[in-house]
């Protein structure tokens, strides 16, 4: 027979311990797309946010450095010139999660975000712009990595 | 409560250049400490610009993002005088929110 009060200090232990484990997110953000940020390849990411099949375009473009020499540390921007993107997306290729960053946009802003990224190692880095009409449109550049970012 | 966010906000033509650094650990979840034990993860996951009021971006990260994230975009028709708010929240459920004038 368990009393009531072992079974909540039970209870919270177990809160205790998948919150240290990074199972349970401290708040309950229904917004956060978990299975985007699971997702390994760019495909299944980009599918995971409602996105079609990617494909390369000259319309987006990825700016970043050819080498960076702190993995910790590189910046990227993706900008595009195409009018009606919904979410510009930031995916790092071989990082264990692949996806960085999703930037939701609005009508009140340009198409154009920059932001700093971790690499484990070179690899490709892709800008991704997903439209309003549900194309999705991509860019990627390499970048080298001198000393990784994760891990360690 | 984590650090101020700095935010600078320059008004250039009919737009805005909004620059944000924010103050965080940004973990990944993925490294280990001396005793060979994983730290947990700790990074932002949302993160929301508003220019007088109304949202015009919203973002969702994931840890790859680098420590102490830095973000930069444009808001159109933004001039002088006007509140540019950024705020964010992590993965543990803390929050900031930070307001900047468009100079």
């Amino acid at each position: 027979m368990q009393t009531r009060r072992e079974m909540l200090a039970h209870s919270a232990t177990v809160a205790g311990l998948l919150a240290t484990a990074g199972l349970l997110p401290g708040t309950a953000l229904a917004a956060w797309p978990q299975a985007a940020f699971d997702a390994k390849t760019m495909a299944d990411a980009v599918k995971a946010l409602g996105g079609g099949a990617p494909a390369e375009s000259k319309e987006v473009s990825i700016i970043g450095p050819d080498i960076a020499e702190n993995g910790a540390v590189v910046p990227v921007g993706c900008a595009t010139t195409l009018a009606g993107v919904k979410k510009l997306l930031l995916l790092v290729e071989k990082n264990p999660s692949v996806l960085a960053a999703v930037f939701n946009l609005t009508d009140a802003v340009e198409p154009n975000v920059n932001a700093r990224v971790k690499m484990g190692q070179s690899s490709n880095v892709y800008a991704v712009a997903i439209m309003g009409d549900g194309k999705v449109l991509y860019a990627q550049k390499e970048i080298k990595v001198t000393l990784g970012g994760c891990g360690g | 409560m984590a650090d101020p966010m700095r935010i600078r906000a320059q008004a250039a033509g009919d737009k805005a250049t909004v620059r944000v650094l924010m103050s965080h650990e940004m973990e990944t979840g993925q490294r280990k400490d001396s005793a060979g034990k994983t730290i947990p993860a700790w990074f932002i996951q949302e993160v929301t610009a508003t220019h007088n009021g109304k949202t015009v971006l919203t973002a969702e990260w994931g840890p790859s993002v680098a420590k102490n994230p830095f973000m930069q975009f444009n808001v159109k028709g933004a001039k002088a005088g006007d509140k540019i708010a950024i705020n964010w929240v992590d993965n543990k459920g803390d929050k900031r929110t930070d307001e900047a004038t468009v100079s």
